[in-house]
């Protein structure tokens, strides 16, 4: 279970890449440098020159082979998950893993040949940080942290509020993901103002896209202060919460620098793309505390009783009793 | 071997998914046969609009573009390719299309057969700003020796994206619908924009050196002439023209 979970980590740590690079192709404005799909300019895709990834072919091209490497990975991972993890609920959450990095593949082939279509690329865009938190539960799910701390006391207020912000967090990207792709970007010019006033003085779509981009900032900067809050004033003396939870205040200080600095400077793509890596980031920083913060929950739920050989079947045998006693993973 | 399985399951996927995408987009064949009773333009009659189109101000500083990112394109501009966007050459704005917009009513113009050839050249589109008939093919030509991809982003007229990847490359295209400007861009090489002006009727120009132009072959009448540019807009004006008669028009833009 140990090998699965440095595994898991390795697949996530991709997808960082994989989403880094899914936002220089936007950011450089490269997402029909390469016409065709799922070849490149009717090659075979890993047959395609070295030399011939020129202009936005390499950030398309890159961006295509990274996400095969991913996927590629995430077959291995929907396999070993399914062969080594007891839990049903985890192998199946590893199966889920595999359907949404090949849903997310098609949709990015939709987008190509379909001419980044709004609705296309937003989904492409939300599929792919719901990937990102499914690798992420993953790899905690398979952490020997998670195998321990499973007795952990129960927080209701906790529980809710670290949800209620993953939720923000999550429709707060979705809407930035509307925003770059409908090209509102710069819809509003200047920042903190909106054309020098608090409220835009005038209106169309992608102004209201952008302003609401930025309302959802400041809602989801207060919902994660209150979680972070909330963890140090009553849990300061558990780590596996504290840690997450100062984390995700960093993050999203970062955040909004970043977004002020990508109004600032006419969206270069580096400062784009940081700012969608690291709002990834916000996020799976927030499911994970969201997610530890349940941790009693998943202790209650149904778990299938494993008996192999009179041992654990976990590789680690962190939860292994000896004797060949009936072990739960959960 | 899985790795070519899944590539052709992919392949034939992509194929019928574009096929069902992409069917109208094919050249058309141009020639039409008119209507018995076709209104046509007299020739005894006709007149001109000629003019000129004026830029007031100090032109955007404009930096060489710099083709590192192809090295092929970096190969044939060591110094930089020069912006495309803003050339004024004695006081004269050029590469601004100017056509008549309204006021032609019901005359019938036959849909010329021969190609409007657009070329990627030097990583530049040639012509940058040019007309082409509804239903008129374009030829679209890769002379460079790198990749290119031909993304026209039409909103009236189907949209294509297609790619170029040998120098010598040919494809053709149609708009089959009045449409201006249908936005052409590489996404390969992200200065690389052209504009065509898609239109029913043989009146438009470009404004060239001195920002000159001419409509030649307008039938009497009041028409609305519209002139476009791709930075400052439109800007459009009224102008009746009586038989056989030469009227000059200026439009004057100025730096923003």
């Amino acid at each position: 279970m140990l090998w699965l979970h440095r595994y898991v980590k390795l697949v996530v740590a991709c997808t960082v890449l994989l989403i880094a690079a899914g936002g220089m192709v936007t950011s450089t404005g490269s997402g029909l440098a390469v016409p065709d799909w799922p070849n490149t300019y009717g090659q075979f895709m890993f047959s395609f020159p070295l030399e011939k990834m020129v202009g936005g072919i390499f950030y398309e091209h890159g961006h295509r082979m990274i996400a095969s490497t991913v996927g590629f990975l995430t077959i291995i991972l929907a396999l070993w998950t399914w062969k080594v993890d007891p839990r049903r609920w985890v192998r199946w959450l590893g199966v889920s893993a595999l359907g949404a990095v090949i849903l997310q593949g098609l949709l990015g082939g939709l987008t190509v040949l379909f001419l980044l279509p709004a609705p296309v690329s937003i989904g492409h865009a939300g599929l792919a940080q719901l990937f990102f938190c499914i690798t992420v539960g993953l790899a905690l799910f398979t952490s020997p942290g998670w195998m321990r701390t499973q007795s952990a006391a129960d927080d209701a207020t906790l529980r809710r509020l670290a949800f209620i912000t993953t939720a923000l967090i999550y429709c707060q990207i979705l809407i930035g993901a509307t925003m770059r792709h409908i090209g509102a970007g710069l819809a509003i010019p200047d920042f903190p103002f909106a054309y020098g006033q608090l409220v835009p003085p005038f209106w169309n779509a992608g102004i209201a896209v952008h302003y609401a981009h930025r309302i959802g900032a400041t809602i989801v900067t207060l919902a994660i202060l209150a979680t972070a809050g909330h963890v140090w004033y009553h849990h300061r003396s558990r780590p596996e919460l504290v840690r997450p939870a100062t984390l995700l205040v960093v993050f999203v200080l970062t955040q909004v620098t970043l977004g002020a600095f990508v109004v600032w400077s006419g969206l270069q793509p580096l400062i784009n793309t940081a700012h969608v890596v690291n709002g990834a980031l916000v996020l799976s920083t927030s499911l994970v505390l969201t997610l530890r913060s349940h941790r009693r929950l998943f202790a209650t739920a149904p778990a299938r009783t494993v008996v192999r050989g009179g041992t654990a079947s976990s590789g680690s045998g962190m939860l292994g009793r000896p004797g060949g006693e009936r072990t739960q993973h959960i | 071997m899985f790795l070519k399985v899944l590539n052709t399951s992919l392949a034939a996927a992509a194929l019928a998914i574009t096929t069902i995408a992409c069917s109208g987009g094919a050249p058309a064949p141009a020639a039409t046969t008119p209507p018995p009773n076709a209104k046509r333009v007299d020739e005894t009659t006709a007149g001109s609009v000629t003019g000129k189109v004026t830029f007031e101000g100090t032109p955007p500083a404009s930096a060489p573009i710099k083709l590192d990112s192809d090295p092929a394109c970096a190969q044939q501009h060591p110094g930089g390719l020069p912006p495309d966007s803003f050339v004024v050459s004695s006081g004269g704005l050029e590469n601004v299309f100017v056509y008549v917009k309204d006021g032609l009513g019901d005359y019938y113009f036959e849909t010329p057969t021969t190609a409007v050839t657009l070329d990627q050249k030097g990583c530049h589109y040639t012509p940058h700003v040019f007309g082409v008939r509804a239903g008129q093919p374009l030829e679209i030509v890769n002379s460079d020796p790198t990749l290119h991809n031909v993304n026209a982003m039409a909103k009236v007229n189907q949209s294509f994206n297609l790619g170029q990847a040998i120098q010598g490359m040919k494809n053709q295209k149609v708009f089959k619908t009045p449409e201006v400007m249908v936005h052409i861009k590489c996404d390969v090489h992200n200065w690389m924009n052209a504009y065509a002006g898609v239109l029913n009727h043989p009146y438009f120009a470009v404004t060239a050196n001195g920002g000159s132009f001419e409509l030649k072959g307008l039938p009497p009448g009041t028409y609305t002439i519209e002139a476009w540019h791709e930075k400052l807009g439109t800007q459009t004006q009224s102008v009746t023209l009586a038989a056989k008669e030469s009227k000059p028009i200026t439009f004057a833009f100025k730096a923003s």
